[in-house]
């Protein structure tokens, strides 16, 4: 499989500052490519450079093969682009828009079937204005892909949005894969990066720090799995001493972690011969979010948000 | 630039307009409303400051006293043309100018010897007030010199008055205010729609990242920006025939429809579309671009020959409508609509062109829909 987008020893400097300071990664065509980071990381600019909108100082992009600076024109028929909070002109409709991005690509879509496509049909005649925020995030990728195109950027699609407005756009997401068009996407929500991504890279301070398939991410960069039970701090003292292991107590849990999965069975049993009261258990992983945080290390309320509860409690 | 594009754009342009009620009012219905008021407030009225044109082909000392005698009135003030304007009283009706003064070559021989000679003034029956108040300073001036040649030089007590004078109407076309209003307000027009709108629309894309979106599309920053300036064309145009149309059936404007008119009607939107773009450029604050643009505009707004005749400015403000772009685009119009003053009209058309065509590059090479 050849790669849609290649980047090399990438670097955007403003002054002092190396906003981008040599990066490295393939995204390879027909698949979903998740780019994560705290705000400030990188993402916006790095992402920009690959768009054409925004100069490198140094290193180098292909796209497609074409450089996004130099061959801007003919690399703009082939992507499609949602920026951060899409904005349009404020008396057009979501109909008339999609007239508009045919014109000015010499296409001529079909505006029903698009906005079927972004569930906006029932707003298809009213005034960009009168959107909700999630309404002209819609729109936004409806028109990236009006042209049709090979690799679609959507630059955090679904920050701020409804839960179901963002399950539409996932689904939209996993449309384009499955017609083979490359997805690069840039988002805070961590869960939607392990729902939608093949490929995954964390970039924080202008540096990637970590890129691989989720999987390979949790699995390279987490902690070992974990037994989580209920149950009273004697609970927990009692099997600290009869197995001679360590274990953590939070909250009235007891976590304890599993060199492997045999590990939990023998646990249980000394927990079910203790007499003392239990309740539900679970066993759980590291998720991308958690291995987020570690790496990163500046998890701050409002920088990085979950899109629902990690999975946990009793089975 | 593709014609496609262009069209598509200026659909966007269109259905934003129109649904905009400000700044359709602005454009089109505002105008309207100016003419309405200043033609009923200034009806048959003329302009309001007395500036006398005196051409003096006598250049003696006592023809240059007499002038000055004139102007000591404060009642009038003189400004001498040469004699290269020609014919005085064509010259102040192409120029809109209610008083002017000939003073005939050996006046002042014909005063030293006591023989009588004649001035001929111009005025405007319509323009009563300058018309009365230049006779009136005319006459206080003739006055004192005769009794000064007459009665104070010759003690004999003859006092036979040396100096005349006749007086005639100003050109073979009486101008009325509601006739320089007419090319006036159509320059509003031109002036304020593009100006104010380009202004914030260049500064508010571009802070809303809209430019940004644009650059991801074929289209052209010169597409762009031709499609806005067809758009304001046109606007023009719906606004030059609202303005002769009412000035014309309601209020009796002498104006004549030409087809030189067109290239004002074209070359100054292009200039004004351009300039605002322009300004709109200089801060990435649209705060910041709106004062810059009202700046620009406001001045022309009313030094330009808007609302009154530049000939009814002081010297001084005159030399300063003179470096305004819109001078020259109303100017033009007044010399195609009301005194068919070609050669003078394609002087002031070839200035707004080449400022166009100046500020249209200028706006081209500063104005970036992508970050460095």
């Amino acid at each position: 499989m050849s790669n849609a987008i290649e980047v090399r020893a990438l670097v955007k400097r403003y002054d002092a500052l190396a906003a981008v300071d040599h990066i490295d990664f393939d995204v390879p065509e027909g698949s979903v490519f998740a780019f994560l980071g705290p705000n400030g990381a990188g993402k916006t600019t790095t992402t920009e450079m690959l768009e054409g909108l925004r100069r490198r100082t140094s290193g180098d992009i292909r796209v497609l093969g074409l450089d996004p600076w130099t061959d801007g024109q003919e690399l703009h028929h082939q992507i499609g682009v949602i920026p951060q909070e899409f904005r349009f002109f404020e008396k057009i409709t979501p109909k008339e828009a999609i007239v508009y991005y045919g014109r000015l690509f010499g296409k001529q879509p079909d505006p029903a079937a698009l906005l079927d496509q972004v569930q906006l049909t029932d707003k298809a005649n009213s005034r960009f204005d009168t959107l909700s925020g999630g309404q002209k995030q819609k729109l936004g990728l409806a028109l990236s892909l009006v042209d049709e195109p090979r690799v679609c950027f959507l630059d955090e699609p679904t920050t701020g949005l409804d839960p179901h407005a963002r399950r539409a756009i996932w689904k939209v997401v996993r449309d384009l894969k499955r017609d083979g068009r490359t997805v690069f996407l840039t988002t805070h929500y961590l869960e939607e990066a392990e729902l939608l991504a093949d490929q995954v890279a964390i970039i924080n301070r202008g540096r990637i720090v970590a890129r691989g398939t989720p999987r390979e991410i949790i699995e390279t960069y987490g902690g070992p799995e974990r037994l989580r039970v209920q149950g009273p701090p004697e609970l927990a003292e009692y099997v600290r001493q009869k197995l001679g292991i360590a274990v953590r107590y939070e909250s009235g849990r007891l976590e304890i972690a599993l060199r492997e999965k045999g590990d939990a069975l023998r646990i249980l049993s000394v927990i079910d011969a203790s007499g003392l009261p239990w309740n539900g258990f679970a066993t759980e992983r590291d998720t991308l979010e958690d291995v987020f945080v570690h790496l990163v290390g500046q998890m701050d309320e409002g920088v990085l948000k979950s899109a629902a509860p990690t999975a946990g409690g009793a089975p | 630039m593709n014609p496609r594009r262009i069209g598509g754009d200026l659909s966007i342009v269109a259905h934003g307009y129109v649904r905009n009620p400000i700044a359709l009012f602005f454009s089109l219905i505002f105008p309207v409303i100016l003419i309405m008021l200043f033609g009923l407030i200034f009806a048959s009225t003329g302009a309001t400051t007395v500036t006398l044109y005196a051409q003096d082909f006598d250049h003696s000392p006592t023809s240059v006293a007499f002038l000055q005698a004139l102007n000591k009135t404060h009642l009038v003030q003189v400004q001498v043309v040469g004699a290269s304007v020609g014919n005085l009283s064509t010259y102040l009706g192409q120029n809109g100018d209610s008083a002017g003064l000939v003073i005939p070559q050996g006046f002042g021989q014909n005063f030293t010897a006591h023989r009588p000679v004649k001035v001929i003034l111009y005025t405007n029956p319509q323009d009563a007030s300058s018309a009365g108040t230049a006779t009136g300073a005319l006459q206080s001036v003739i006055s004192a010199f005769n009794l000064q040649a007459a009665c104070g030089g010759n003690s004999s007590g003859n006092c036979t008055p040396v100096i005349g004078a006749s007086s005639l109407n100003v050109g073979s076309q009486v101008y009325t205010y509601i006739d320089y209003l007419v090319p006036g307000l159509i320059g509003f027009s031109i002036l304020t729609s593009p100006m104010f709108s380009m202004v914030d629309v260049t500064a508010s894309y571009r802070k809303d990242g809209l430019f940004r979106q644009l650059s991801l599309t074929p289209l052209t920053r010169g597409e762009w920006l031709a499609s806005r300036f067809i758009w304001y064309t046109m606007l023009t145009f719906a606004s030059a025939a609202l303005m002769l149309a009412i000035g014309s059936a309601i209020f009796g404007a002498h104006v004549t429809f030409s087809i030189w008119l067109v290239p004002f009607l074209i070359g100054g939107p292009l200039f004004f579309v351009s300039l605002g773009m322009l300004a709109g450029t200089v801060s990435k604050i649209p705060e910041t671009a709106a004062v810059i643009g009202n700046v620009i505009t406001f001045p022309m707004m009313f030094l330009a020959g808007t609302f009154f005749p530049v000939s009814s400015f002081s010297p001084g403000l005159q030399l300063v409508a003179k470096v305004l772009p819109l001078y020259y685009v109303i100017d033009g119009m007044n010399q195609v609509l009301l005194f068919n003053n070609l050669s003078r009209a394609i002087g002031d058309l070839a200035v707004v062109l080449i400022g166009a065509v100046i500020v249209f590059a200028l706006a081209i090479y500063f104005f970036k829909w992508r970050d460095e």
